[in-house]
């Protein structure tokens, strides 16, 4: 088994698995109960000026049979007083020494934030994260996503924090905003030890057609919420991504976003997170999930050779570049296992209305159409291929026309019958050497 | 004591090689479809369905999200036994009888198809152990005989063996696995497979002596002597037989005598003919309904009493019933028809009332084969080997529920020679409740229940 010990910027827990500031995370009870299931940390609901809560707050995509795709919420920081949950923090320390328990702050002026950071910190806390990406109710009053829009405002405050902190401080940043590295780098310059994200998306959740009312409903009414689950994790991925890689930023994130399983956070860690968060997921199944996060990330490590989650840490941010970087003469074509094809044929309406026109059926050549790149007709294989499941409906690929864009593999709901085949085109360069060797340039672009 | 390799070379041709699987190995789309379709239920059903407490929406859910080996984990360490149970299991009436689809819109899980993919993928050749059995000081390693090696003796053997000790198993036939490898029908599992867990079993560091019967090779008080502790899993004996007249003689055979001949003997070249199975429970059904796949020219089951009163399962009665199976009640075999060369060629059948013959309704019924599956004779012979292990009135060996320990406090037992007869999911849980017993006696707490979280509620006042 590898070793899954976790420094987060300085927060040390016995695996990467924490909770996210979130309802999972409202009381000590709680939070025992997830350390006795197997997470690591826990972030704690955000602290601050007790709130009232409205009814309802949650809203939710379903998917396909699957329930909570995405999950979105109106439910602001704690509405329990401070003083409980301090207690409560100091006997979840008692009793958990070992285990990460971080505490998520929001609140207002400088000498508000010293008197918190105190507190929490006498409560025995193991690091703070300063909640600048809450995207409804909380920004409408200066603080969440208000302020992690603002990289001025967010600076100054990390700047007060690491002032008055004994312990690590992470800044939790809003996916909400135009270019991440912009609060990303303010939050560093502001001296955060750690970054964490994505907080959630402003979304609408949908719309009660019957009564005309947006969801989650409040009486005859609703308002935006922050939207969470599986269906954000590809934006949380990117932001995440292009802090890791960019050197202005250099410290440890914890990411954040639709994480459900040991794949996910894998994903996440390789792309440059040391610690990972979830909230979502648990709030679905409960925190039993992180057994198979656990033992799932020790099977994948121990497959890989990897001793520890550090040496996953990062692995593939290198590999995340602009796309001027990427080669434009690498190549692809689909190929089609006639053994493994059921005829549904959706590759062949997926390529025809959705991609480049490129995949036929049935023996007689195809007809091209008339913006295709190649001449000529489609030479159909001879013989044509007959698929064990689906006889002669197997189609076939025009591979002088194929683009190589996987959007048939992607629709096939076979594992493995389409499959992307490497072709070596002997040309290999990229759009930026095109541009520095003056064959192409960026129109109107910002380059110049 | 002659040390056997596991997987010895079976008759080529064997009539269960006829018989492919009813429910093939899943590939891994198909496993991660119907994985997908579980609601992973909190205090599941199924869990509480399963003789061994299969945390079932857990395994499942991890082959979900691709993590096979730890959904094999999830199962065998809960039932070592898990991937032979997934093939013989009947989840009809167990797990998949109580998935909360039943009651409501779907299709049930298949539970067991899951369960066989995850522990027949995690363990085939070539991937690296699921377990790293403990290693123990000589002073705390103890050493567990095991008499018999079927599912109960494998499954107490193994979880002592991951914990340290020394399990070695005792089997008088020349291989192990019990009805696992001798009595399960071909189209669930095949010898073969049977076999192959053995092997992994033995992987995990269980001794196996085949060719040994305790009370003929070796005595129960050298046993006793020698072991720290002693594990009964000797199944049941012979098939019972009808005691009427001409039974004796080729063609009438016991049901499980036959079976066993049909998966390990090599095959013979007389075909089925006309098939008679006597008997109303599922080794009735099973040799009824392998008999219809091979191709008998006719198969019909005489029970005694009503179809209500049969003990084999519906379900399995139906699919006999759709194979082309007759059932006939309230018939009871009352003598066998020979010719002068001894052949069998047809039974005596009475109508019968309350399971007892009405004389004068006799009737002849021609047949080449009558399977006799009546029960099985109980193993009252080891109770003499062990002093202090007494049997019940109906020669089963007495234990306490808990701890399967017999009057005697070094001996255990469990399975079908202490229930009678049940499935061997039973076998396995008792098996591995006598290793967590021994260990407790030994003073090694493997057995922990998970504490109760003792919140004080701080400050909430």
């Amino acid at each position: 088994m590898a070793d899954l010990t976790t420094d987060c910027a300085g927060i040390k827990s016995p695996n990467p698995f924490w909770l996210a500031s979130a309802p999972p995370t409202n009381t000590g009870e709680q939070i025992m109960r997830a350390f006795d299931a197997g997470w690591g940390g826990a972030v704690w609901k955000t602290l601050g000026n007790p709130i009232v809560n409205v009814t309802s707050r949650f809203g939710a995509v379903d998917y396909a049979g699957r329930k909570v795709m995405g999950l979105n919420n109106i439910e602001l920081i704690t509405d329990r007083p401070l003083d409980v949950n301090l207690a409560e923090m100091r006997e979840v320390k008692k009793r958990y020494p070992k285990h990460a328990l971080v505490a998520s702050l929001m609140t207002e002026t400088r000498e508000d934030w010293r008197v918190l950071i105190r507190k929490v910190e006498d409560a025995g806390c193991d690091g703070l994260e300063l909640n600048f990406g809450c995207p409804h109710g909380m920004c409408e009053r200066g603080m969440g996503s208000s302020v992690g829009q603002e990289p001025k405002l967010l600076e100054e405050i990390t700047r007060w924090t690491k002032e008055f902190a004994k312990t690590p401080v992470l800044v939790k940043l809003t996916p909400n905003i135009g270019d991440i590295l912009e609060p990303g780098i303010a939050a560093v310059k502001g001296g955060a030890d750690g970054l964490s994200l994505i907080n959630t998306v402003k979304s609408l959740i949908g719309v009660d057609l019957d009564r005309m009312v947006p969801l989650p409903r409040v009486g005859a009414q609703s308002t935006n919420g922050g939207y969470c689950g599986p269906a954000v994790k590809p934006i949380a991925l990117h932001l995440v991504a292009a802090l890791a890689r960019e050197k202005a930023i250099g410290v440890p994130i914890s990411g954040i976003g639709g994480i459900s399983n040991w794949r996910d956070a894998a994903e996440f860690i390789a792309l440059g997170s040391s610690s990972v968060q979830v909230c979502t997921a648990v709030m679905h199944h409960g925190y039993r999930i992180v057994g198979d996060m656990i033992d799932g990330l020790n099977e994948f490590l121990d497959a890989r050779g990897m001793k520890s989650v550090r040496e996953l840490s990062g692995r593939a941010v290198s590999s995340f570049v602009e796309w001027g970087d990427l080669d434009l003469g690498y190549k692809l074509v689909a190929g089609i296992d006639a053994k493994k094809c059921i005829g549904c044929q959706l590759c062949v309406t997926a390529c025809w209305d959705g991609a480049h026109q490129c995949i036929f059926t049935g023996p007689a050549d195809g007809v091209r159409p008339p913006h295709a790149h190649t001449k000529g007709p489609a030479v159909a294989p001879k013989p044509l291929p007959m698929g064990l499941l689906a006889g002669d409906r197997v189609p076939w690929i025009d591979e002088p026309e194929c683009v190589g864009c996987n959007l048939c593999a992607l629709v096939c709901p076979v594992e493995g019958c389409v499959t992307m085949r490497e072709v070596e085109t002997g040309a290999h360069e990229t759009w930026n050497d095109r541009v520095a060797q003056g064959r192409d340039k960026v129109p109107g672009g910002i380059h110049g | 004591m002659s040390q056997i390799a596991a997987k010895l070379d079976l008759p080529e041709g064997r009539l269960e090689t006829k018989l492919p699987d009813d429910k093939p190995l899943y590939g891994a789309a198909e496993a991660r479809a119907e994985a997908e379709r579980c609601l992973y239920c909190v205090d599941a059903p199924c869990i509480k369905a399963c003789p061994t407490s299969i945390d079932i929406p857990t395994f499942i859910q991890k082959i979900a999200t691709g993590n096979v080996r730890g959904s094999a984990r999830t199962i065998l360490e809960q039932n070592i036994l898990g991937y032979s149970c997934a093939r013989v299991c009947p989840v009809e009436v167990l797990c998949v009888g109580d998935c909360v689809y039943q009651e409501w819109h779907g299709a049930p899980i298949a539970i067991g198809r899951l369960q066989r993919y995850a522990t027949e993928t995690a363990t085939r050749a070539g991937e690296p152990p699921l377990f790293t059995p403990k290693t123990r000081a000589s002073a705390e390693r103890k050493k567990v005989a095991l008499i018999g090696g079927g599912p109960a003796s494998l499954s107490c053997a193994a979880y002592l063996a991951l914990e340290g000790h020394r399990a070695v198993i005792l089997e008088k036939r020349a291989l192990a696995g019990g009805l696992n490898t001798t009595g399960i029908a071909p189209y669930k599992l095949h010898a073969e497979d049977a076999l192959h867990e053995v092997a992994w079993v033995r992987s995990l560091g269980v001794e196996l002596q085949t060719g040994v019967e305790v009370g003929v090779n070796v005595k129960g008080d050298a046993l006793l002597a020698e072991y720290d502790a002693v594990f009964i899993g000797v199944g049941l004996g012979a098939d019972a037989t009808l005691g009427v007249p001409d039974e004796s003689g080729p063609g009438v055979v016991g049901a499980t005598a036959w079976i066993e001949s049909m998966k390990l003997g090599a095959p013979s070249a007389t075909p089925l003919g006309r098939v008679v199975v006597v008997g109303g429970g599922n080794t009735a059904i099973d040799m009824a309904r392998e008999c219809a796949r091979l191709g008998a020219r006719e198969v019909t089951i005489l029970y005694r009493r009503d179809a209500e009163a049969m003990s084999g399962y519906e379900h399995e009665l139906a699919h006999a019933r759709e194979e082309g199976v007759r059932v006939v009640v309230n018939a009871v075999p009352v003598g066998f028809m020979r010719d002068g060369g001894g052949t069998l060629f047809g039974v005596i059948v009475a109508e019968a009332a309350n399971g007892r013959p009405i004389l004068g309704t006799e009737h002849r019924l021609a047949c080449d084969l009558v399977g006799v599956a009546i029960g099985q004779a109980k193993v009252q012979s080891i109770a003499g080997e062990l002093p202090g292990v007494a049997l019940d009135a109906k020669g089963c060996v007495q234990v306490d529920a808990t701890t399967k320990r017999t009057g005697n406090r070094k001996v255990y037992a469990g399975g079908d020679c202490v229930n009678g007869g049940k499935e061997v999911v039973n076998a396995v849980a008792d098996g591995r409740d006598a290793a967590h017993a021994m260990m407790l006696e030994w003073g090694q707490r493997t057995v922990t229940t998970k504490a109760k979280l003792a919140w004080t509620g701080a400050a909430r006042g």
